[in-house]
This record gives structure tokens, C-alpha cells and sequence, in this order.
């Protein structure tokens, strides 16, 4: 089946089998390595991409459905060569350590840093409840996206 | 699930199937009326597609509502509150009307997963997959939602009561599609509360449980008591809903109708809890949740 959606604010053109998972289509087909297989049942995140700008999860996504729509990953945040606040931040603050929950836990930040410029700790912390992190606990993550938001804000 | 966790390779979709995304309500219907018995509808897929990564369902067709924006959104109508079925779990939390008119369902809503479930899940999905523990469907069944289901015959509206025929199981043919969810105004200074019990506030209830009840010269008056994850199917606690209608509110009252609770539950043990711990988490759960819904209709309860 052929789709065609945006991707990183760039259109293509995919051919892709009905059971084809948005993931694989990225990692495999596209090269794009940024969202990672977690486990693959929607508990950990890690394979967490933007659609239409809003979180969601590429492991359980038909990559037919997003024909027509617009997938952002982690790829597609820096702008000309320049990183995003958010990336910025998270290296700053030490907020990675292994990093494979890092792509994932910043595009979920990155929406609610959309939706809410000036989020309290709690609404960080209940926003981003559902990328696991497994080596550096949270408190570093938490003061990344407190650091982007006051950086973005200006 | 978490017991399935490293056992299957979640990594692929290991079914091949034909994939039909539908551009009008009638199209979806036909195909329905064609495939039913092996046909599957994706509205969301946050249960669907882990179920056929696990080969626990292999469907030979997959009808796909993403076109269907009929399907979508929420409205005021005459006779309460419509909500399409294939409205996103995120849409009805960020819902002005559902915030001001039915918290109760705002609160349940929000307690489903994580954000990315809630904005690829959807309400009729939640139902649909007729878990036990749906958050949704506690906080429906105490509100007295009325379910419509079309199939190209017409349709017929089923309320929730009859909705949920066993874990998986609904009361829908293999041909009828779960089209809207359509809510009651609820009644004046009502009193309620949801609640839940879960390792983690993503996860899955252990237990959970929906109260909406309204106060008269300071007895209750209507009493609705919804419980989740401790039967087959949510249900209701029907006899602690009658050993408190038409009575004062008292501490005593309240600890003995949650004492009743375990008359209608019928608990097991699993993954996420065993069944006595259950039976008891049930009884705390809707002696708070009673608690909290009195005070909030303005009575005097703590």
C-alpha cells in the first residue's frame, strides 16, 4: 500500500504492508533510529513519536494510518544544525544517561511544552508518567524541561 | 500483560490481514455486514494491536474508523450528552462540556494510561475491549449511559447495564458497530467520586470504582455504586446501593454498605493483585468514594 505523509516537515512517499508498524517503517525503511523498541506493548514510551503534533506510540501504530498526516520524531527537532532547547537542556542537565528513552521522553516534553509553556513540576511529572526511565530516575529529567520551558519562554 | 512481557517478540505484527479504512458510516457497516466474524474494527489500537502481537486474536480483516469523522466529538443534545465512539480518550479530557457536566467521567477518563494512550485511544474502543477493569465503563455505568450500536439492519440502543457480557465480550453482534455513547443529563447537586487502586498511576486498575448519589431532606435519594476489576464484567454493588437509598448518611451506615459490597463482586487473583486483597481495596475503595460523593452533594459526610 502506498501512503504519503509528512515527516519532519518534509513530504515522502512510503510503500508499506498492511501490518507494517509505524516504528519499523522509521527505524528499518527510513533509517530514522531515533525512536526505539521498547516493549512493543505501549507500558514504556520509548518508541514515542509526535502525530499532528501530539505524542503517540509508533510500536502500535499502523504505519497505514498515518497516511496524510504529519509524524514528527526526535530527528526532526534541531533546526539547521542548531539543537533544540529541549535537547540542550537534557544534555545540561545530565538528564541521559543510556539515552534510550531520551528520544522519547523529550518529543512527550516537547508537546507539553506546546500546550503549556509554564508547567508546574506535578504537571511535568504526570505528563511524562508514561516514559519509563530506567537509569537515571527523574529528577534530572524534570529539571531539563523546567530549564527548556523558562529558555523558550524567553 | 506484563506476563507476556520477553516471552512473544512484540517487535512485529506477526498477522497478515486486509486493511479496509472506510470513508462513510454506511461503507463501514457493509463491511461489516460482509466480514463480522472476521473482521476487527481499530479505533485507537492501544488494545487491539497488543492482542494480535500476542496472537490472542488473529483477525483476517481490519476496518479502521480513522476516516469516520462522524464518529467523532461531542455535543449537547436533547436527552444529555452525545459523544461519538470513535472519539479520542485526550479529546473528552480537554472537553469543556464533559469537565463543567460530567466530572465524574472527566476524572475516569484521565485516569486510562498514559497521554500517548489517550490521545490514540478512544471511548467506544475503551468499551469495546470490554476489560473489566476500563476506567470508562465504571464512570458510564453509574452515570446510565445508553449505547448505540448500527449494523446495516438499523440500530438499537443498549444500555450499559447489558453492554459487557464477560472479559472481551460484548453484547454487540459480530455485525453491529458501537456508533455513540449518549449520556442523561445527570441529576441536580449530584454527589460523586472515581477511584482506583494501581501499583502506578499508569497502570491498569487493580481496583476501581465509580459513586454518583443525590441527597433529599439530608437522606440519599438516588444511589449508584460501580466497580471495576473484581468481576467478569464492571458491576454494579446493588445491594449497597439499596441498604443506603432513602437513609441518613451516618459513618455506621456507610462502613456497613461497604461491608455489602462483597455480595455482588467476585474477585480473582492475578498479576496485578490477589482476590482477597481485592475484596478488601473494594470495600475502602467505595467507603471513601461514598465518603467523598455525600460531601460533595452538600452533605455532612467526611
Amino acid at each position: 500500500m502506498k501512503i504519503r505523509f509528512k515527516l519532519n516537515g518534509r513530504e515522502i512517499e512510503a510503500e508499506v504492508e498492511p501490518n507494517t508498524l509505524l516504528l519499523n517503517l522509521l527505524r528499518e525503511h527510513l533509517h530514522l533510529t531515533g525512536a526505539k523498541y521498547g516493549c512493543g506493548i505501549g507500558e514504556c514510551g520509548a518508541c514515542t513519536v509526535l502525530l499532528d503534533g501530539e505524542p503517540i506510540l509508533s510500536c502500535l501504530t499502523l504505519a497505514v494510518e498515518v497516511d496524510g498526516r504529519e509524524v514528527t520524531t526526535i530527528e526532526g527537532l534541531a533546526r539547521d544544525g542548531e539543537l533544540h532547547p529541549l535537547q540542550r537542556a537534557f544534555l545540561e542537565e545530565g538528564a541521559v544517561q543510556c539515552g534510550f528513552c531520551t528520544p522519547g521522553m523529550i518529543l512527550t516534553a516537547k508537546a507539553l511544552l506546546d500546550e503549556n509553556p509554564n508547567p508546574s513540576e506535578d504537571e511535568i511529572r504526570e505528563y511524562l508518567k508514561g516514559n519509563l526511565c530506567r537509569c537515571t530516575g527523574y529528577v534530572n529529567i524534570v529539571k531539563a524541561v523546567k530549564r527548556a520551558a523558562e529558555e523558550m519562554r524567553g | 500483560m506484563s506476563l507476556w512481557i520477553n516471552r512473544i517478540d512484540t517487535h512485529i505484527l506477526p498477522i497478515n490481514f486486509q486493511y479496509h479504512a472506510p470513508e462513510t458510516l454506511e461503507e463501514a457497516l457493509k463491511l461489516l455486514a460482509e466480514y463480522g466474524d472476521e473482521a476487527k474494527i481499530l479505533s485507537g489500537g492501544t488494545d487491539l494491536l497488543v492482542k494480535m502481537k500476542q496472537r490472542l486474536i488473529e483477525p483476517r480483516h481490519i476496518i479502521s474508523l480513522r476516516n469516520l469523522t462522524e464518529l467523532r466529538g461531542i455535543s449537547e443534545v436533547e436527552g444529555g450528552i452525545h459523544i461519538g465512539a470513535a472519539t479520542k480518550l485526550r479529546e473528552i479530557e480537554r472537553s469543556q462540556i464533559i469537565a463543567e457536566r460530567l466530572p465524574l467521567l472527566h476524572e475516569a477518563v484521565k485516569a486510562i494510561g498514559s497521554i500517548q494512550i489517550r490521545n490514540m485511544g478512544t471511548i467506544g474502543g475503551n468499551l469495546c475491549n470490554a476489560s473489566p477493569a476500563a476506567d470508562s465503563a465504571v464512570a458510564l455505568m453509574t452515570l446510565g449511559a445508553e449505547l448505540h450500536a448500527q449494523s446495516i439492519e438499523g440500530e438499537r440502543i443498549i444500555p450499559i447495564e447489558d453492554f459487557f457480557k464477560g472479559p472481551g465480550v460484548t453484547a454487540l453482534k459480530p455485525v453491529e458497530l458501537l456508533t455513540a455513547i449518549r449520556i442523561p443529563p445527570p441529576p441536580e447537586n449530584y454527589g460523586w467520586a472515581f477511584m482506583k487502586i494501581g501499583r502506578t498511576s499508569l497502570d491498569i486498575a487493580t481496583v476501581n470504582a465509580a459513586v454518583l448519589l443525590t441527597l433529599r431532606g439530608g437522606r440519599i435519594d438516588l444511589c449508584r455504586i460501580a466497580l471495576g476489576a473484581v468481576a467478569p464484567t464492571p458491576v454494579r454493588a446493588v445491594r449497597a446501593e439499596e441498604h443506603l437509598r432513602g437513609r441518613e448518611p451516618t459513618p455506621e451506615l456507610i462502613q456497613e454498605a461497604s461491608e455489602l459490597v462483597v455480595e455482588d463482586i467476585s474477585p480473582i487473583t492475578d498479576v496485578r493483585g490477589t482476590a482477597e486483597y481485592r475484596v478488601e481495596a473494594s470495600k475502602a475503595l467505595v467507603r471513601d468514594a461514598l465518603k467523598l460523593s455525600i460531601e460533595r452533594a452538600g452533605g455532612g459526610g467526611r
